[in-house]
């Protein structure tokens, strides 16, 4: 399996690299915290105006990788530039030109949205002529101008991460960062959160980064990278991506899995595992399939659902699990890992 | 082109001019730049004062417990130790009026732990700013409310006995001004360590007494077994409420021994230090303690 995201990774990097208007360039970047690998030499570049997205399961690397480019955390060996400026010698001015918008909150609840906004402008030098409109800008940008004298704490979460992204905006930076912008908030939240940045990509001149861990986000980016364990195992647009894998998904409940599972090794030469619950396998044209399985399998079946490729599919072709089942099984390492994240965030 | 700024909700700049007026002058940086950054830290930290009435009121609680029931208390025990026109309220009033402004100095400081947990510091720290402007801004917000909080204090003063006067008040506020700088800068060295906000109370816990009981605030310095000499004049405090006491003591109608008796000046051995030196120790040591703790916050990971 690593053996197989490797290759592809460098594949990937050769049909991608090169572009000269590269916004990030990254280059044999990994990050250890103690002896946890969290970033395993990862290249990628991100085209001006792209939306980029980072897909995989907690404890991948993702927000380490954000945290390098964002110049908070120093990459261990390899290097990153953000709009030709180098992440570990220029800190600075690469924070200049990137706005951020983290996982978890980082307003001042006890602020106004305008008490915030005014805050973030005076340390990010916005000049303070260009304050009044900018702010009025990026308000009615995510629609909440009329509640700008509004304390945040009584913001709901959804306004508050609109709140976050406008703020995000508000120095006009060149790339914006979002990590896991839609984590914690419902799904009605969640797509409206995405209509307003969907919406921003047409009002600003800029990049969008950012990192999920839902497939239905990442469909919403012009390219993704898949990571897993600290690597980068694919790159590519949504639709090359799930091309690639060229099989439909299906997925049976029977009475008996492991026979179920051991009877279409032995008749049909197909490997199957047991994903979200369900016996899980690819072939090339799922409804052709169906009534052999039906006829053939002599276990009985309750139900049968095949699926053309999906992101998940794409994720499970590449790293041999689905994105949930990753989750699921968070190892001891992991878990360190996120108590490190947690102990030397500042 | 003319359609459009009109239809811009500034009317003067389409949109997409004042994104780049924005990235055009974003490069502004030096002096200037701390400046502001500075003083909106410092501004935030009175906006939130404003807001938390509760806190201004519980941190006034412990100085209103020693003036008034403590000082009123043992004035009946302590007036036997006292000139016949010296009240023991008069006398610890200075020293209160320190503690007034060691707990919202301490606890402003402590925010900065509170900014860590719920995520506001990182706002802070990934901004191109230089990281010593946001530590002086917010030892100087911090500073500034404790001494508001002191006001309270000042304007009980006729209940110590101590007169209104102009010149007297002025001093005490330069003072407490003083203290206060010091104080929070010593908690934001400690906050830039410190993780957890139950870990910041509870080592405040065990300095806050201390701090005051050393101080000479409640019993003259002059005196004093040799082990208990020492250790007061470690204490930071002592060299505030020293001149405070001083300062009060010379507005009194009092001959000259009482004054000397109760409100001498802070000795090294039989060395007299001066006001001046001693408010100069207080100001080198916040000085110092900032300047540990930008150092603290100027790290990356």
């Amino acid at each position: 399996m690593t053996m197989a995201g490797e290759d592809l990774g460098e594949a990937s990097l050769r049909t991608n690299g090169g572009g000269g208007d590269a916004v990030i360039s990254v280059s044999r970047l990994t990050k250890r915290y103690g002896e946890i690998e969290a970033v395993r030499g990862i290249d990628f570049e991100v085209k001006r105006g792209e939306t980029f997205g980072f897909l995989g399961p907690n404890g991948a690397g993702k927000t380490t990788t954000i945290k390098i480019l964002c110049t908070l955390a120093k990459a261990t060996s390899g290097s990153a530039t953000v709009a030709g400026l180098d992440t570990s010698t220029e800190p600075d001015k690469v924070r200049r030109m990137i706005g951020l918008v983290f996982q978890d909150t980082t307003l001042d609840l006890y602020l106004t949205a305008e008490q915030n906004l005014r805050f973030h402008a005076a340390l990010y030098a916005v000049p303070p002529d260009a304050v009044e409109p900018r702010m009025r800008q990026v308000l009615d940008m995510v629609g909440l101008w009329d509640r700008k004298d509004g304390l945040v704490s009584t913001f709901s979460g959804g306004m508050q991460r609109r709140l976050e992204i406008a703020r995000g905006l508000l120095h006009a930076p060149h790339v914006l960062f979002l990590d896991e912008p839609t984590v914690g908030l419902d799904p009605q939240t969640r797509s409206s959160i995405w209509a307003y940045i969907n919406g921003l990509k047409k009002r600003e001149d800029i990049t969008i980064f950012l990192t999920t861990h839902y497939m239905d986000e990442a469909e919403n980016c012009d390219r993704i990278a898949i990571i897993d364990h600290g690597q980068i195992v694919a790159i590519d647009t949504p639709a090359e991506l799930k091309a690639s894998v060229g099989k439909d998904r299906v997925q049976i409940h029977t009475a008996d899995d492991p026979a179920a599972i051991a009877a279409l090794a032995e008749r049909f030469g197909i490997e199957a595992a047991i994903h979200d619950g369900a016996v899980t396998f690819s072939v090339a044209s799922g409804e052709e399939f169906v009534p052999r399985l039906f006829s053939e399998l002599n276990v009985p079946i309750s139900s049968v659902s095949v699926s053309r490729p999906s992101l998940d599919d794409v994720f499970m072709s590449y790293t041999g699990s689905t994105i949930r089942d990753a989750e699921a099984s968070s190892t001891d390492a992991m878990r360190q890992m996120a108590q490190r994240f947690r102990a030397g965030r500042r | 082109m003319a359609t459009q700024v009109t239809q811009s909700p500034l009317g003067t700049a389409t949109e997409a001019e004042l994104v780049s007026e924005i990235r055009v002058a974003l490069p502004e940086h030096g002096l200037r730049h701390d400046v502001r950054a500075a003083s909106i830290v410092w501004q935030r930290e009175l906006i939130r004062f404003r807001g938390d009435r509760l806190r201004a009121i519980t941190s006034l609680v412990q100085p209103f417990l020693f003036l008034f029931v403590i000082g009123t208390g043992l004035s009946t025990l302590a007036n036997h130790g006292l000139p016949s026109d010296v009240n023991f309220k008069t006398f610890i009033y200075p020293g209160v009026l320190a503690m007034s402004v060691l707990f919202t100095a301490i606890f402003s400081a402590g925010s900065i732990v509170w900014d860590r947990e719920f995520g506001f510091l990182r706002e802070m720290l990934v901004a191109p700013v230089n990281r010593g402007s946001l530590v002086v801004g917010k030892c100087l917000g911090g500073a500034t409310i404790a001494t508001f909080q002191g006001f309270v204090f000042l304007a009980l003063a006729g209940f110590a006995h101590v007169p209104y006067n102009a010149v007297l008040f002025l001093t005490l506020i330069g003072e407490l001004l003083l203290l206060a700088f010091t104080l929070t800068a010593f908690g934001v060295m400690m906050a830039a360590r410190i993780k957890t906000f139950q870990a910041f109370m509870a080592l405040t816990q065990i300095l806050v007494l201390p701090l005051f009981f050393l101080s000479g605030a409640l019993y003259p310095l002059n005196g004093l077994p040799s082990w208990l000499s020492v250790l007061t004049r470690i204490d930071p405090l002592t060299y505030v409420v020293g001149p405070m006491r001083e300062a009060v003591f010379s507005h009194l109608d009092l001959p000259d021994h009482v004054v000397e008796k109760l409100a001498p000046a802070v000795t090294w051995g039989s060395w007299p230090v001066p006001v001046g030196l001693s408010l100069g120790i207080v100001a080198a040591m916040g000085l110092t303690m900032m300047g540990v703790a930008i150092a603290e916050f100027s790290k990356t990971e």
